[in-house]
């Protein structure tokens, strides 16, 4: 049976007023959810099998069940709004065109924690979309959903949006606390993990957009009906990002577990006249895939079993004029770039793995250079501090793996045998 | 050189309602560094000292931050700060050839500024958009589906004062020390403007509603 798409995040998109209070309607999920007991708030986003959306797939609900209660601590949300990774671009059109639905879920998330104070930190690079989360949020105080005794229930918040400037890093959630407590975002040791001692050595939630965003709508469906899409262990709809040589790439939402063919279908393929060469299946942190992959489930498992990470469903898709070795080097120049300097495995090996990659895309290597590239790539791998490094060596490994002929060819002729113009938007005119 | 009484009065009316929203004052340098760009178009040493004394912290400190972040300029950027995205998906859709060729025409590199203050260039890593590869950026609002040529004719324009709009944003760019404002904290009332959603962020939705696909009932 063919996998259909369940806009739910996405499904107002195309009214021109989207973003206002007026389009979207009356928070009635966060009424709901206010009158429920915080904890049974808490069971429904575990009954529903909600997994993080920002990559790593760990369970919602039971983030949110590792905040101690009653500790007489302040607790706090933190939204992870700053979507960086290579390829992933959901949370911007998101913020953009349907913000109330992530405030909406701001107020139920901290609602469930007992949080009084909530954060969105967002990349600031997205001037527009930073806009629209101002005036979300004041049309949410105006009508008296934050604040203080919202919906006559007794429960204040404050909501601030917080603007980044400009570190990939700060997408770590502890890099992402020191960030929002004023200093270099650089990732803290784990444990103690946020749910014990995060914003202000106080417990803390930090959840990506696109999760926050969909609890309103488990909350007013029900568990179950969440649960009722997706795999066995990835439930609910996601969405699945394609971008590069594609006749329209854009945002999908479907359910966890669709196949990219399902997806390439529904897309007009892969641009005409061309046929698939390597694709990611969650950002640049997740390794290469290749034609060999396209019926592989898009869920956590399937993915998993095959080798690379679902991570944010971004789909980066290269056609066969595309070379390898130049996307790779482009890659790690950006983690060289990105890497924060704490730890000596990730400063110092993404700098190396740039040089040596630079040297084989110039066809002036050896053989002894891919040695060189995935050794260095084996002493940064789960010796970083965080995973900013880990994920520096998935493309590495997974080009190596599948493509290594290819970069042996750079030096048999010594030079890159593709040409760059055959691979712009405008190389066929 | 310090800031004048009226400036400075005006920048310590502005902090203090940033600091406002925070448990503890110290998660307010970046949108303080924000508000010093704000003004000066780059954080200036003025500034730096500006947040050190408005937080109860170093200067030393506030450097420390400031030269963490890619977005906190060490010298004035144009009027108009241009970036490229050349991360790896829009490198190859096009976005090496468009810096190659914008740098050029500008006679600026990365971070560079013109002589006349108009432009300065940057190259970006991903910003978030890559469904609209080659993706550009103006004051960090978006211009989507760039080629060389657009993105030459985008600096004439903005060299010759004319009006731009991005692709999806208000109906016309502000300059980079307006753009910074928001980034404080300290919203303008462009909200409303440009569309919900454009171009390939529908292109789901429209397959969707052109097959009667929908999420489940409840």
């Amino acid at each position: 049976m063919t996998t259909t798409l369940t806009p739910v995040l996405t499904a107002n998109w195309d009214r021109p007023d989207s973003f206002t209070l007026d389009a979207y309607g009356e928070y009635k999920a966060a009424r709901k959810a206010l009158g429920m007991d915080p904890d049974a708030v808490i069971q429904a986003v575990k009954d529903s099998g909600l997994r993080g959306r920002g990559g790593a797939g760990f369970p919602t609900g039971m983030k949110w069940g590792f905040i101690p209660q009653g500790d007489g601590k302040p607790h706090y949300l933190v939204v992870n709004a700053d979507e960086s990774e290579p390829g992933t671009c959901k949370d911007i059109p998101l913020m953009m065109a349907n913000p109330h639905a992530l405030v909406e879920g701001v107020i139920i998330t901290s609602y469930a924690i007992r949080a009084s104070h909530a954060f969105i930190y967002v990349r600031g690079e997205v001037l527009h979309v930073i806009r629209r989360l101002h005036a979300a949020v004041r049309e949410a105080y105006e009508k008296g959903y934050l604040g203080n005794d919202i919906f006559g229930s007794g429960f204040n918040l404050e909501l601030v949006v917080h603007s980044g400037a400009g570190a990939y890093i700060c997408g770590e959630e502890t890099a992402l606390l020191d960030s929002l407590e004023g200093f270099r975002g650089q990732p803290r040791l784990k444990p103690p993990f946020p749910a014990v001692a995060g914003l202000y050595a106080s417990p803390t939630v930090v959840n990506n957009v696109e999760s926050i965003a969909s609890v309103p709508s488990i909350i007013a469906n029900g568990a179950d009906w969440f649960a009722g899409m997706g795999t066995e262990k990835s439930k609910g709809f996601g969405i699945f990002s394609l971008s590069g040589h594609v006749t329209r790439p854009g945002q999908y939402e479907a359910p966890l577990g669709i196949t990219l063919r399902e997806l390439l279908d529904m897309a007009g393929g892969v641009r005409a006249g061309h046929q698939i060469k390597f694709w990611t299946p969650g950002g640049s942190s997740t390794p290469i895939f290749t034609d060999e992959h396209l019926d592989v489930p898009l869920d956590f498992e399937a993915v998993g079993a095959k080798g690379s990470m679902l991570g944010t469903r971004a789909l980066q898709i290269f056609d066969e004029t595309t070379c390898v070795v130049r996307t790779v080097l482009r890659w790690t120049e950006f983690y060289a770039h990105e890497s924060c300097g704490k730890c000596t495995p990730c400063r110092e090996g993404t700098y190396w793995l740039k040089q040596v990659l630079k040297r084989l895309e110039a066809g002036q290597g050896t053989e002894d250079d891919l040695a060189t590239i995935t050794d260095i790539a084996d002493n940064i791998l789960g010796r970083s501090f965080c995973a900013l490094g880990d994920g520096a060596t998935s493309p590495i490994h997974s080009s190596v793996k599948y493509f290594r002929e290819e970069y042996l060819k750079h030096f048999e002729i010594g030079g890159c045998p593709f040409d760059p113009k055959k691979s712009t938007l405008w190389g066929e005119q | 050189m310090t800031y004048s009484p009226d400036i400075r009065e005006r920048l310590e009316r502005d902090a203090k309602e940033i600091i406002g929203r925070y448990p503890k004052t110290r998660s307010a340098l970046l949108p303080l560094l924000h508000l010093v760009q704000s003004e000066d178009g780059y954080v200036s040493d003025d500034g730096q000292e500006f947040c050190a004394e408005m937080l109860g912290i170093s200067k030393a400190e506030v450097t420390g931050v400031a030269t963490f972040y890619t977005m906190y300029k060490r010298k004035p950027a144009g009027e108009y700060h241009v970036g490229v995205c050349i991360n790896a998906l829009c490198a190859v859709m096009g976005g090496d050839q468009i810096w190659e060729e914008l740098s050029e025409h500008a006679g600026v590199g990365h971070e560079e500024t013109t002589a006349d203050g108009k432009i300065s260039l940057e190259r970006l890593e991903c910003n978030a958009a890559c469904d609209f590869a080659p993706v550009m950026m103006v004051n960090w609002e978006f211009f989507d589906n760039q080629t060389p040529e657009s993105a030459k004719q985008l600096v004439d324009d903005l060299r010759a004062g004319k009006d731009v709009a991005p692709t999806r944003g208000p109906k016309k760019l502000c300059t980079f020390k307006e753009a910074s404002r928001v980034l404080a904290g300290l919203p303008d009332e462009l909200a409303g403007e440009g569309p919900s959603a454009a171009g390939p962020s529908l292109e789901g939705l429209k397959v969707a509603k052109a097959k009667g696909w929908k999420a489940p009932e409840a």
